[in-house]
């Protein structure tokens, strides 16, 4: 019955936050201060994990690819319809869910215990609207850039590969990237990253937003948040996929 | 002034506040002092409205604050300030912009305006300006309750509620605290409510005092009375240290 009873605190808190501010001029004060902290600030892990996995994918497939009746570019190919369909929205929102989610939910658990979402309530603010919109908004804005930037560094990353090493020519990794490109992949993964993103935001706000009790109980919020926006993410992966690629 | 009436709160069936009347006057420092787990906190939050009571009446001059809906508590609570026993500063904003927040969040004024309104109230609570853009982690607790009351007074409240206003304080420190809040409440003519379990804060301030215990509002007088009480456990609770005893048996 738990998930029912959550299911429908999480709709009640998601009226609350989806409402119209109560000054603008607050809301645009947040909004880039989030947009530099959730997005800006992941940047540098996106390009990390993105160089490595699209390197690693690239020497994975050409092991694996390796016969005579394959085309040569078929080690490219795979490894940018594997960047762009499941590695550069899925698995990127899976590993910023634990960096993006955690600190949505200590942050504003931290608030909540600290009595600081008390002292915005009895000064008449909507605190959910106030604390959780700007982080949703701008996680929203900030993925389909996030998730765009690390299908070309993950790209970039199998080019290293094809460059560095004699394991595939950089030529062959040039046309197999190229070749048969399908626009409407990069548009689907955008879909899915604007999806997850509002997931991992309000999902991380949410268990934030009602921790009660003390540091541990913050600690678990953050745990709850990622844990279970994970889970949501591989659900409505599977949902998108099945309407938008069956 | 706020009148509650017969009120009643309970937590998954337990009852925490049974049949709860009291009157808070205006321009008074009203006192709630208890034991610990006796249901003062509990009766504050309900008075404010952070708790929704079971039953009864709590009237802000004559405003039934249980029949009102979300949007006019809101309106209601731009009247009302508070001091949480944890100062609950916002982490990430400077001094002077945590009690501008009040003000950019809900007056008119130019920021100019706004600006002059914060340096009032800081200068009101005996803070020096060069605390003034430092953040609430790099001052002192006896500061950042300061803070709060200025945070508190910026909109002009007509009612303040302190939440164990002097806890984690020094005693002079405390003493300075209790009689800022005091001086504020008869300075503004506002309707304050300290919930407290200190008796020293109860001697130096209190004018309006109600002794809660097991949730049950027991006695309501004045700190002169406090001493001549036929209670026991209002005796225990005011005798419980030494120096109280001895200042009964001096009056005796």
């Amino acid at each position: 019955m738990n998930i029912f009873y959550d299911t429908g605190k999480y709709m009640l808190l998601m009226k609350r936050v989806l409402t119209q501010p109560d000054r603008w001029k607050m809301f645009f004060r947040q909004f880039p201060k989030e947009l530099e902290k959730l997005g800006l600030q992941s940047l540098p892990i996106v390009i990390i994990i993105s160089v490595f996995i699209g390197a690693i994918m690239t020497i994975q497939t050409k092991l694996n690819t390796d016969n005579p009746l394959l085309p040569t570019y078929t080690t490219g190919l795979v490894t940018r319809d594997t960047l762009l369909l499941e590695f550069s929205s899925t698995i990127l929102c899976l590993i910023l869910a634990g960096k993006i989610g955690s600190n949505i939910a200590s942050e504003i658990g931290t608030m909540r215990i600290t009595e600081q979402i008390d002292a915005l309530e009895i000064m008449g603010v909507n605190s959910a609207n106030y604390l959780i919109l700007p982080k949703i908004f701008a996680f929203v804005v900030m993925m389909p850039f996030l998730v765009i930037f690390s299908m070309a560094v993950g790209l970039i990353g199998g080019y290293f590969v094809a460059t560095f090493t004699d394991i595939i020519t950089t030529a062959d990794y040039l046309i197999g990237i190229q070749y048969a490109f399908i626009p409407y992949y990069v548009f689907y993964s955008l879909v899915k990253s604007v999806v997850f993103a509002f997931l991992i935001s309000s999902v991380a706000a949410y268990y934030g937003y009602y921790a009660n009790g003390g540091a541990l109980d913050v600690g678990k919020a953050s745990t709850n948040a990622v844990v279970n926006s994970s889970i949501l993410i591989l659900f409505f992966n599977l949902l998108i996929t099945n309407l938008m690629l069956n | 002034m706020i009148e509650v009436k017969n009120i009643d709160k309970s937590f998954d069936g337990n009852l925490v506040l049974k049949n709860v009347s009291a009157l808070f006057e205006e321009g008074k420092t009203n006192m709630i002092i208890g034991q610990s787990g006796s249901g003062k906190t509990v009766l504050m939050k309900s008075i404010i409205g952070l708790h929704r009571i079971d039953k009864g009446r709590i009237e802000y001059d004559g405003r039934n604050l249980p029949d009102m809906k979300m949007k006019d508590i809101r309106v209601l609570r731009r009247e009302v300030g508070m001091l949480f026993q944890g100062s609950a500063l916002f982490d990430s904003l400077s001094v002077l912009e945590n009690v501008m927040y009040p003000l950019e969040m809900f007056s008119r004024t130019t920021v100019d305006e706004m600006k002059e309104r914060a340096y009032f109230c800081l200068e009101h609570v005996n803070l020096e300006e060069k605390s003034f853009h430092l953040l609430p982690s790099e001052i002192s607790g006896g500061m950042q309750k300061r803070v709060a009351i200025a945070r508190a007074i910026a909109l002009q409240p007509k009612y303040l509620f302190c939440d164990e206003p002097n806890s984690g304080l020094d005693p002079k420190t405390a003493l300075i605290i209790d009689r800022l809040i005091h001086d504020i409440t008869v300075e503004f003519n506002i309707t304050t409510i300290i919930n407290s379990h200190d008796m020293n804060s109860v001697m130096e301030i209190g004018e309006n005092i109600i002794f809660i215990e097991n949730g049950e509002n027991v006695w309501q007088g004045s700190k002169k009375d406090i001493f001549h009480v036929d209670n026991q456990s209002l005796n225990d609770f005011v005798f419980a240290s030494d120096l109280f005893k001895k200042v009964k048996a001096t009056n005796q």
